[in-house]
């Protein structure tokens, strides 16, 4: 791991909810993410994947400081933005932007695209005659006309809203954008509209991206390096082809498993791994491995002793007591 | 010939709005034999939802015109009381979300029972009795204590199959399943559709199963119905669909798909322009705005009138003018 090239470093990365008030004190936090560490290089996909409640949206909301960590470490560019207060914060927040998942409740209603779209560039501070201009190359750069410039977004389509959505994070010329299932709300043949609109702008433009979804496929299309996440901690993470073609963490192998292919014969030909069961609730993670209750391969260690991210090739880290050789 | 378990025949439902009169779906055909799996999948505004509301006799303010036969018996136009003897005890639904179909403020246990009961009658201890069986047959750990639950007692996966189990506690022919996985986690989906197949090919029920994922209709349909602004466009077996796709928007939906089995750096083709508007369709084949037969032909029968379904090949039928018929 090189740091120094890193767009963006995160180490130890922590965040702790605070429980519910009962009568006399509060009920236990919930640890949403424990001991998240990984970089992010310029111009790549880092995909994070992983069922509902594992962490991924709370992680990626941490990365653009939507949410404060309560433990560790996020740097951009090598300076530390954890702790930073929102004036410093302010200069740099042009290069690392978000886009949501759902398109319409991120666009304010009552603002025109134009506006929308020119309200980061005006918060730069860019003149009205460069934002005007800049408003039209972004427009157009999404797939769009600048006749859509004077509309409203409840004037658009799921996937319309959403290039607007991806036209205001690029506005500032970030370098990297986190997208948090930005096509998950979108129609099939939508989601590949915006997906190949990502990549032909990651191309253009040298924008890293960190992809959050739970679509196992949409993000090996993406993705050159892929962290998947369970209960708040990363399980595995690696290079696409070690991930998906040799997984080593049983969680991942039997996500990717449980994925249906649309392919009946492939369906019936395929050996799956059926999970038992949910999983838990972060509120009340089980000791030792999180995962060793619903693991085919859990040995009594599993159930005492966490085991740490380590690497296990050159290309791939697994935090598992017993990975797949 | 036996009669088949479901026979649709120009189906259409039609809800008139304030904007004018939306034509959700415009005459469908479909039949559903017993002991077999019909996938019906589309996009959002299909039609896919609708049509099984309306064979339910579940819609409210639509206009519903055409034929469904449950085992003989006509469903559209029915009286209620009459619909509301066959609902559940011949056929019954499961829907996407658990915990808005299950009442919050009884006992799982309890709406199975008092399903079963307002069919089958008898005591409500028998029916409690039943009801344990069948949230034991759905695979839910201790039914006696989670009987007793109530729905946000249960974790999604678990309302999921206490739905299953709802449905099935009357022992229907019929199933109707609308994205009964769409919520869950994947490596639950994988449980639930799991469940369900086994449940269907065990007792021999007919299954409607719809949804907007290839991959779901893939690993459990033996039929499937493409479903297209309204229309079916396409219509055969799970393995002919999948290996010789023959309608347009079949195809490029299943181009425009990431795939898991697919090459690395394999491109996505996605269909160009968006879904069409229900209020104001396009002339002609609803599809021809985004299909790239008509971009390269301009044929005019694209934009004069919507086309039939016709059979291309054994069992195999397809919407689209520009489809040789091949056997």
């Amino acid at each position: 791991m090189t740091t120094d090239t890193a767009v963006l470093s995160v180490r130890d990365l922590g965040m702790t909810f605070p429980g519910p008030r009962g009568v006399l004190r509060r009920a236990p936090g919930v640890r949403a993410v424990d001991g998240v560490s990984f970089d992010v290089r310029p111009g790549e996909t880092l995909g994070l994947v992983g069922e509902s409640g594992c962490g991924k949206s709370t992680t990626g909301r941490m990365l653009v400081r939507l949410l404060d960590p309560t433990a560790g470490q996020v740097s951009f560019r090598g300076q530390d933005i954890t702790r930073a207060p929102q004036r410093q914060l302010r200069p740099l927040r042009s290069k690392f932007q978000m886009i949501f998942q759902d398109p319409f409740a991120s666009l304010n209603p009552r603002k025109t695209v134009q506006q929308i779209i020119a309200a980061p560039l005006r918060a730069q501070g860019a003149s009205p005659s460069t934002i005007r201009e800049e408003v039209r190359d972004l427009i157009r750069l999404v797939g769009l006309a600048p006749e859509h410039l004077e509309r409203y977004p409840h004037q658009f389509s799921g996937g319309q809203a959403q290039r607007i959505g991806i036209a205001r994070a690029l506005a500032t010329r970030p370098e990297l954008v986190v997208a948090d299932e930005p096509v998950s709300a979108l129609d099939v043949s939508i989601q590949a509209q915006i997906v190949g609109l990502m990549e032909r702008l990651q191309a253009e433009l040298g924008v890293a991206y960190v992809f959050i979804a739970h679509d196992l496929a949409v993000v090996k299309h993406l993705s050159h390096r892929v962290a998947v996440m369970y209960l708040g901690r990363i399980v595995e993470l690696g290079d696409r082809a070690d991930v998906y073609e040799r997984p080593a963490h049983p969680y991942t192998k039997a996500l990717l498993s449980a994925v249906p292919l649309p392919d009946p014969a492939a369906e019936r030909a395929r050996e799956r791994i059926v999970l038992l069961g949910d999983p838990p609730s972060p509120a009340s993670p089980p000791p030792g491995c999180t995962f060793h209750p619903r693991c085919p391969k859990a040995q009594a260690v599993c159930r005492t002793e966490a085991p740490v991210l380590a690497p296990d090739t050159p290309t791939r880290q697994v935090a598992c007591h017993f990975p797949e050789a | 010939m036996t009669t088949p378990l479901l026979a649709v025949q120009n189906l259409a439902v039609t809800f008139d709005t304030a904007e004018g009169t939306v034509h959700a779906v415009k005459g469908i055909d479909f039949t559903v034999e017993r002991g077999r799996t019909l996938g019906i999948v589309g996009e959002s505004g299909s039609g896919k939802s609708v049509t099984s509301l309306a064979v339910m006799g579940l819609h409210r303010g639509a206009t519903v015109t055409g034929s469904a036969q449950l085992d003989g018996t006509e469903l559209i136009g029915a009286p209620d009381d009459h619909l509301r003897t066959l609902r559940g005890r011949k056929m019954a639904m499961v829907f996407q979300d658990a915990l808005t179909a299950l009442h919050p403020y009884f006992t799982v246990g309890d709406q199975i029972a008092e399903a079963y009961r307002s069919h089958f009658g008898g005591t409500r201890k028998a029916a409690h009795a039943r009801a344990v069986d069948v949230l034991g047959d759905v695979g839910i750990p201790e039914p006696a204590r989670r009987a007793r639950e109530h729905p946000h007692q249960f974790s999604g996966g678990m309302r999921q199959r206490a739905m299953i189990a709802l449905a099935l506690s009357c022992e229907p022919d019929l199933i109707i399943a609308d994205e009964p996985t769409t919520a869950l986690d994947v490596t639950v989906q994988a449980q639930v559709l799991d469940l369900l197949t086994r449940l269907q090919r065990e007792r021999g029920l007919g299954l409607v199963l719809i949804t907007h994922d290839l991959g779901v209709i893939a690993r459990a349909a033996d039929d499937v119905l493409v479903m297209y602004g309204g229309s079916a466009v396409e219509q055969a077996d799970a393995e002919a669909l999948f290996t010789t796709p023959r309608h347009p928007y079949t195809r490029g939906l299943l181009d425009s798909l990431p795939r898991l089995d697919a090459a690395p750096d394999t491109a996505l083709r996605a269909i160009p322009g968006t879904p069409p508007s229900l209020l104001a369709p396009p002339a002609g084949c609803a599809f021809h705005p985004r299909c790239p037969a008509y971009a390269a032909t301009s044929d005019t029968r694209c934009t004069g009138e919507r086309p039939p379904l016709r059979t291309v090949a054994g069992g195999h039928r397809s919407a689209c003018i520009h489809d040789e018929v091949t056997a």
